[in-house]
């Protein structure tokens, strides 16, 4: 299936942009042969097994190996002891701060177990009983604390502390006394305290979401083997295979250049594996027994101890003029760490603003430690928590003053220039024509039912792009090899081949495209912020230029011309005019066959720090109907709205954004974790921690608006993101639409909501 | 506890494997065959990765024991495509970009083929309760529902 797009008009036309070729991976996926993290297996391999904490909060006492190293069978045992200490020191941007002296407590615990499920020992053994067994015999001696896992805990002035000695950074002047907020973030434009006067209309709510698990499908996994001679191979299935080599280097006092790390394929990640988990213990275990270690998790120690994304409570305030100006915004917002700092309020508060012109805006973001696991990045980390709360307080502000949300949204946008709070510059167009393009959609105008409501939101998320790296390798028979060291969450193979193609000349399917290893393509960052096409992307076309320039060269070469008077199109060297000579094209494929005498191999490699990336804006429209009994809400319409730039290949743009979607609408209604008194998750698998399944959907419409990137060679933008965004306010307001309730709280479970309906009519 | 010796029939290949008494299913075609395109996503049967079909029924291989396998008839997503030639629902799942990560797809594609051999004239609302103990977490379930669909008019010929 190849259909070619049509050019619009002032729009380059491609010939492999724009299509819907076959991924290259595809036939191993759908024929059970392409191997995930758990599918490696090497002679000798050892199973991997974690002792963890069943307290939410205790000190170790004492962790005793020793029964447990007499048990046949049993070849490596560690503790946090194991692994050498890191420094205390914050590092990286301030909308993405790391810890080492927290990501390796978080690995293996020292001197505290901070959550259920943090881990305490890591065994390596012939097989799982015996693995199992060796856990059984690891005597643990705990001291066990007082805990904290909801916000209110955490905040509570008497509350227990993760951290004795944690000073809220981020409060001028600092603070006294310990608490367990780690941060404070604060941002302000104008005149905020003054301006509500000017205010025709002021709406001020507060709101809640809870942690949500990123939940993809495959669990953690890998396979580490540490050689004698100090050298270690990695397979890790990881958003960033460099990102897993560098933290289990770090972690284990190895190398960079000691650990060749191998991607497998990744079963989902979302965010979620951009993190470490298993890989140093792994590569402890392997070092120490000498055999090669593979671990895994099971899906409830996927729950207890890795992502999940920030609960949050918010309070908004909006000002606006009877005309639906805005003229103030005030945002306060509190993100749940887990137990580590760490959340992703910076980028919350500054994103749910970033959509508005607003002159008067003050946003404070609290990081708060807690009783549960470190969070971790998921889809637009920290923006679809304070869209929902905004947006939905947007949603009150238009239905008060009568107004259309999208035509709110489009007199209040944000302008092209405009200076973001938090140091951004909004420079690429896009925003107002997804607004437009939803705004026609037939959707907008279906007539609803009883019972039926439409909500509206949009949103912001900044993207990113990034280093990457790619090789370009021409073959003899013609064709062409390409790598990059992005792993392949969603078709990206596909696109960097079509950009190859589209680069050089040639046909799709003469462009073979793989993700390689850390010893085999430059430094890659991870997959992750939307970045991959537009950053990887940019790599690859930059290997391929070199290899254009090249394959010129070589023509003038064999014409003995000036490069300067050879031309590359459509896939061969022609000679630039007539007065250059009379000289038959060279195609890629002729020249490829006379390497050997035009200078031996012709490839090269691409890297570079990206930059021009453009924001992901998104707007949805969302048709519910509630059952008024039950309060079991029925998505009946969803239409998302993105643009990509120029999307490279539209079946995974329309996928991001449908999958982005439908993880909103779990999000909104049905997922959430949670905790006992006891500190201790009670919903830690698929049955109680509800995903949405295929019966609980509709088909999703993807409005792919296309206001091409003028900083990438494509036109590029990312896409991965956004849609996630505004899926759960959406909702929510269809909820409040349908039953004239406003659901403050996250999920939108059936029992919540039906109170709610059931307390409205009692009002009435 | 020695192991038990299990002979079952695995896409059509008499085969012969050790089991542990409380081995699944699913660990004696990963772990002990090497069939590693069955996935294991939970493990307590919710998610549908590691469906495979038993004497014509499609079941959750992580809740069925490895000796129940004993002079059985398995289908593992190993056996769906005849040599080169792609099964109708591997090839849609191709074209329609059915897939993102990939690491469900194997229990889709099990549980569609299902559908479609009972059922080769399903309603998209059919499609959608026949899959819905398959988890999918990257593609909202649209591709899969208009691939199965496209598979459907396949089939029909």
């Amino acid at each position: 299936m190849n259909e070619r797009v049509k050019t619009p008009e002032g729009r380059p036309y491609y010939k492999e942009i724009g299509t819907r070729p076959i991924r290259p991976d595809g036939v191993e996926k759908v024929t059970g042969s392409a191997r995930f993290g758990d599918d490696f297996t090497l002679p000798g391999t050892l199973v991997g097994k974690i002792l963890r904490s069943p307290h939410p909060h205790a000190r170790l006492i004492s962790v005793d190996t020793s029964n447990a190293k007499k048990i046949a069978g049993v070849k490596a045992i560690v503790t946090g002891s194991d692994f050498p200490d890191q420094p205390f020191a914050y590092t990286g941007p301030a909308v993405l701060e790391r810890n080492m002296w927290h990501v390796t407590r978080n690995v293996i615990a020292r001197e505290k177990v901070l959550y259920e499920g943090h881990a305490v020992a890591a065994v390596a053994a012939v097989d799982e009983k015996t693995a199992s067994a060796a856990l059984q015999a690891i005597a643990v001696e705990y001291e066990i604390l007082p805990h904290v896992t909801t916000l209110d805990e955490a905040l509570a002035p008497d509350a227990v502390l993760l951290f004795e000695d944690m000073i809220t950074r981020g409060v001028e002047p600092a603070p006294e006394k310990p608490t367990n907020i780690a941060r404070r973030a604060n941002y302000e434009k104008g005149q905020i305290d003054t301006a509500w006067s000017s205010a025709d209309l002021i709406v001020e709510r507060s709101y809640e979401t809870k942690p949500v698990h990123q939940g993809y499908i495959e669990p953690h996994a890998c396979l580490a083997h540490y050689h004698p001679d100090g050298q270690a191979d990695l397979y890790t299935s990881s958003q960033g295979h460099f990102q897993m080599r560098a933290l289990t280097a770090t972690l284990t006092g190895m190398r960079l250049t000691d650990i060749r790390a191998i991607p497998a394929e990744i079963g989902g990640g979302f965010g979620g594996k951009t993190v470490v988990y298993l890989e140093p213990l792994a590569m402890m275990l392997s070092k120490m027994s000498g055999f090669p270690v593979r671990m895994k998790m099971t899906r409830s120690e996927v729950f207890k101890a890795s992502g999940p994304a920030a609960g949050t409570k918010a309070r908004i305030k909006l000002g606006a003029k009877k005309n639906g100006t805005l003229v103030a915004a005030e945002v306060e917002m509190y993100y749940e760490a887990g137990a580590f700092p760490g959340s992703p309020f910076v980028n919350g508060v500054l994103c749910c603003v970033a959509p508005y012109t607003i002159p008067n805006v003050r946003l404070t973001g609290w990081d708060v430690v807690a009783n549960r696991p470190k969070v971790a990045a998921y889809r637009a980390p920290g923006s679809p928590q304070s869209n929902f709360a905004f947006e939905s307080t947007v949603d009150i502000v238009c239905k008060k003053l009568g107004l259309d949300p999208i035509a709110f949204r489009k007199m209040n946008a944000v302008q092209v220039g405009a200076e973001l709070l938090g140091g951004r510059q909004l420079n690429h167009e896009g925003y107002l024509q997804l607004l437009e393009a939803t705004e026609r959609h037939p959707q907008y105008a279906t007539e609803l039912g009883p019972n039926q409501g439409r909500g509206f939101a949009a949103g912001y998320w900044p993207n990113a792009g990034g280093e990457s790296g790619a090789t370009v390798y021409v073959n003899a028979d013609g064709t062409v090899n390409i790598a990059t060291g992005s792993p392949d969450i969603g078709g990206s193979r596909a696109s960097m081949a079509q950009m190859t193609a589209e680069t050089l000349g040639i046909s799709y399917d003469r462009v073979r495209s793989a993700v390689n290893d850390t010893t085999s393509v430059p430094f890659t960052h991870v997959t992750g912020g939307s970045r991959v096409t537009f950053a990887t992307g940019k790599a690859v076309v930059a290997a391929c230029e070199t290899v254009i320039a090249d394959l010129r060269a070589r023509a003038a070469k064999i014409w003995d011309v000036d490069v300067d008077a050879v031309d590359w199109r459509e896939g061969a060297a022609h000679p630039s005019s007539s007065n250059v000579g009379d000289f038959d094209p060279l195609t890629l494929g002729d020249l490829a066959a006379r390497a050997t005498e035009t200078g031996g191999p012709i490839g090269s490699s691409g890297a570079l720090n990206a930059t021009g990336h453009a924001p992901g804006f998104s707007a949805a429209l969302c048709d519910v109907e509630v059952d008024p009994e039950t309060g079991h809400v029925k998505i009946i319409r969803f239409t998302v709205a993105q643009d990509a730039g120029v999307a490279i290949h539209p079946s995974y743009v329309e996928g991001q954004m449908q999958g982005a979607v439908v993880q909103g609408i779990g999000w909104a209604l049905s997922e959430e974790y949670i905790y006992g008194p006891d500190g201790r998750l009670q919903n830690h698998g698929f049955l109680d921690y509800r995903m949405p399944v295929a019966s609980d959907l509709p088909m999703i419409d993807p409005i792919v608006v296309e206001v091409p990137n003028p900083d990438h060679p494509f036109g590029v933008k990312g896409v991965a993101e956004a849609g996630m965004v505004t899926a759960m306010a959406s909702v929510a307001n269809a909820v409040a639409d349908a039953v004239d309730r406003r659901m403050t709280s996250l999920p939108i479970s059936p029992p919540k909501l039906a109170k709610e309906i059931a307390a409205g009519k009692a009002a009435m | 506890m020695s192991k038990m010796h299990i002979t079952t029939s695995i896409n059509g290949d008499t085969t012969e494997f050790l089991a542990e008494a409380d081995q699944t299913l699913l660990s004696a075609l990963r772990d002990n065959l090497r069939l590693t395109g069955t996935k294991e996503g939970c493990g307590s049967g919710d998610c549908g990765a590691c469906s495979v079909r038993v004497d014509g029924r499609v079941v959750c291989s992580c809740l069925m024991l490895a000796p129940e396998a004993q002079d059985r008839a398995i289908e593992t997503i190993e056996g769906m495509a005849d040599g080169d030639n792609l099964h109708p629902v591997q090839r849609r799942f191709l074209e329609e970009a059915a897939l993102q990560c990939g690491f469900c797809t194997p229990g889709f594609l099990i549980a569609a083929r299902d559908l479609l051999d009972r059922n080769p004239n399903p309603t998209e609302t059919e499609i959608r309760f026949w899959l819905a103990g398959n988890l999918c977490r990257c593609t909202g379930y649209d591709k899969i529902v208009r691939a199965v669909q496209k598979a459907a008019e396949d089939v029909r010929g």
